[in-house]
């Protein structure tokens, strides 16, 4: 009977998340009992693999949302975003500290992560990497904290939050600007082992457009999601809105790109068969040219599947896009074949899994999204009356929706 | 023995190495590494003798003028020092590899499948060169394949040995220019391509490429923190009129 109850409590994608802790935790177990050999297939020619590739430069891309949203509404003061500002904080913030982990796996020495803090070398990309990762996660930890102060009733930290939200969202579009066009700037010393479609002095630019794309991208992709698991409203023009900016900055990207190569005398390595080739091609098909043909029309563009599958595959071709640049890119020069290992793969899907489970937990006990949100009552002073009155009715009314699924 | 003030460098002539191993036995003693012949260069082999269709090639760091290694590094656990020496500090690195990535020439290794992992990489026997004794590799050589002195003498004695023999080099001195120079300078008499040497690599420093993006950062964090708050304020003042002008409108309306 009690076997019975567990088997029928187990369901599909709790399954794969139990095999998945189980791999990644092996894994995670060899990682710091025999070294990083023993789990990667990293070596002297490709020192860097999927943890840099995906774990840090999808991680931080893929938490754009949060300074998008968060400029867009405190600085730009277009308040018709505030009821998405909460989940894209959330995103960003668990994206960050997610990266940290995945560093705590891919630093040699994870216990001397804080020499970056009194070791200066200001010469070094990965140093100002360094120094954006600590500084941004702490100020989208402070821009997050009122929802977790509003679950407890604190009032006072309330208030000094709110009180210095403005420069801390300010600080926080600076260190995000910062942060994603430094990851690209990372690449900018491998001039010789980088592939010329993706090797460009463009490359901080690239990184900082292509995250604007994707943050709007997560952001309308996560309202899906969190409407099929939570089943939360989905704000309709919004959305739209979204898609719009999403397709004005999708074509600036693309513009930039076509510019570069032809500015860098690089047109024929469009043409040019190699084994990058087909990649690339992958990576602004799906990235770039697909999302821009279905918003460029009006009538698709306001449909929601058009919506969302755009978003995703802005978001694929992004992650090919960095996947390209950190792997694909580099492997000619390096001289070997690189491919990650299972163990590799299995803790970046623990890290993942282990980031949707801590989404799911917050959006059941956290006030994440807000409830009135039919695009009617969007008004800004009935958002904003809403945002002002702190603690209200009980914070648990989420639950009701998950259990429905099991 | 050697003006310890000037920059040294090391010349390798390629075609007086008879792959004899000496320097690799050498420097495995004075840097305490494991014994055992090597191939390639490896975190137990700073230096390793690669055979290329009968040429021996002596391979180990070429200590960069301006290396790439030392602007890359986060914790600044590797520099250049006075005299040529690229050296590293373990005791600072935080294992990023980063070291490993930019390196125009794949010189620094990896202790892959240690808990405790270091970079690992040829010093140029930098406390020996400090003391003016030779690099210990250099004074293995049986031949005089590798010799050692200040950097403009020895490159002085590799354009000498150019014209001199004119027929039994490639009238080209790698190390001369690539990524600005090096400590480590290499005559052959084949193609250096055929070697296995890049011979694509910028003639330029590669930290500058880098540089040109930090220099921003100021500029960046100046510029958007005016032009952020200088929209927040017009943003915010915008709506505060319009709430003066709801509020005036409202105390009108009620006037009548």
């Amino acid at each position: 009977m009690r076997i019975k109850r567990i088997i029928r409590k187990l369901t599909f994608w709790r399954a794969v998340f139990v095999l998945l802790l189980a791999f990644g935790l092996y894994a995670t177990y060899v990682r710091y009992t025999k070294g990083l050999g023993a789990v990667t297939n990293l070596s002297d020619e490709f020192p860097w693999g999927l943890w840099i590739g995906f774990d840090i430069l999808c991680g931080v891309g893929l938490a754009a949302g949060g300074f998008t949203i968060a400029g867009t509404v405190y600085i730009f003061n277009i308040k018709r975003f505030r009821p998405i500002l909460r989940s894209t904080i959330l995103t960003a913030f668990l994206g960050y500290v997610l990266v940290i982990v995945a560093l705590m796996y891919d630093l040699g020495r994870p216990d001397r992560i804080w020499h970056a803090m009194i070791m200066w070398n200001p010469h070094s990309v990965m140093f100002e990497v360094a120094w954006c990762v600590m500084l941004y996660t702490t100020v989208l930890g402070l821009e997050f904290s009122p929802v977790v102060f509003e679950r407890l009733g604190w009032q006072r930290p309330l208030k000094w939050i709110k009180a210095v939200t403005v420069p801390l969202v300010i600080v926080g579009v600076l260190l995000s600007t910062l942060h994603q066009s430094s990851l690209g700037s990372l690449y900018l010393i491998v001039p010789g082992k980088l592939y010329g479609l993706w090797y460009s002095p463009l490359l901080p630019v690239f990184f900082l457009v292509s995250a604007i794309t994707v943050g709007c991208a997560m952001t309308i992709f996560e309202s899906f999601m969190s409407f099929r698991a939570f089943g939360k409203r989905l704000e309709t023009d919004l959305l739209r809105a979204l898609g719009r900016a999403m397709l004005v900055v999708l074509i600036a990207y693309l513009a930039l790109k076509v510019g570069d190569l032809i500015y860098r005398g690089k047109v024929s390595l469009l043409w040019q068969l190699r084994s990058e080739l087909s990649l690339y091609y992958l990576e602004v098909g799906i990235g770039v040219l697909l999302p821009i043909s279905l918003l460029a029309v009006r009538k698709l563009r306001t449909n929601y599947n058009v919506l969302f599958f755009s978003a995703l595959f802005v978001i694929l071709g992004f992650v090919v896009n960095r996947l390209n640049v950190s792997i694909t890119g580099m492997a000619a020069s390096s001289g070997v074949a690189y491919f990650p290992s299972w163990t590799e793969i299995s803790v970046t899907m623990l890290i993942v899994a282990l980031g949707f489970g801590v989404f799911a937990l917050a959006v059941k006990n956290l006030k994440i999204f807000t409830e009135k949100e039919a695009p009617e009552s969007l008004a800004v002073g009935s958002a904003r009356g809403h945002e002002d009155s702190l603690v209200q009715e009980p914070v648990r009314s989420y639950s009701s929706n998950v259990s429905v699924q099991h | 023995m050697h003006n310890t003030m000037k920059k040294k460098a090391i010349l390798v002539d390629i075609t007086r190495c008879i792959g004899c191993g000496a320097c690799q036995l050498a420097c495995k003693t004075k840097n305490g590494l494991p014994e055992g012949e090597e191939k390639k260069l490896s975190s137990t082999a700073y230096t390793a003798i690669d055979e290329r269709d009968g040429v021996y090639v002596r391979r180990l760091c070429m200590h960069c003028e301006n290396p790439t290694c030392a602007s890359v590094c986060p914790v600044g656990a590797i520099r250049k020092t006075d005299t040529g020496p690229v050296v590293y500090t373990a005791e600072k690195c935080i294992g990023c590899r980063y070291c490993m990535q930019a390196c125009p020439f794949q010189v620094p290794r990896y202790e892959w499948n240690h808990t405790t992992p270091k970079m690992q990489k040829c010093n140029l026997c930098y406390d020996r060169v400090a003391e003016g004794q030779l690099p210990a590799c250099v004074e293995a050589c049986p031949t005089g394949a590798s010799i050692f002195g200040d950097r403009d003498e020895i490159l002085r004695e590799a354009r000498r040995r150019l014209r001199e023999n004119a027929d039994q080099y490639v009238q080209y001195i790698y190390g001369e220019g690539e990524v600005g120079g090096t400590s480590v300078l290499y005559l052959s008499a084949v193609p250096f391509g055929s070697l296995g040497f890049k011979t694509d690599v910028s003639k330029e420093p590669l930290p500058m490429l880098t540089w040109q993006a930090l220099s921003k950062i100021p500029g960046v964090v100046f510029t958007g923190s005016v032009l952020l708050y200088g929209i927040w304020w017009i943003t915010n003042r915008r709506e505060e009129v319009r709430k003066l002008e709801e509020r005036l409108k409202a105390m009108e309306d009620e006037e009548d």
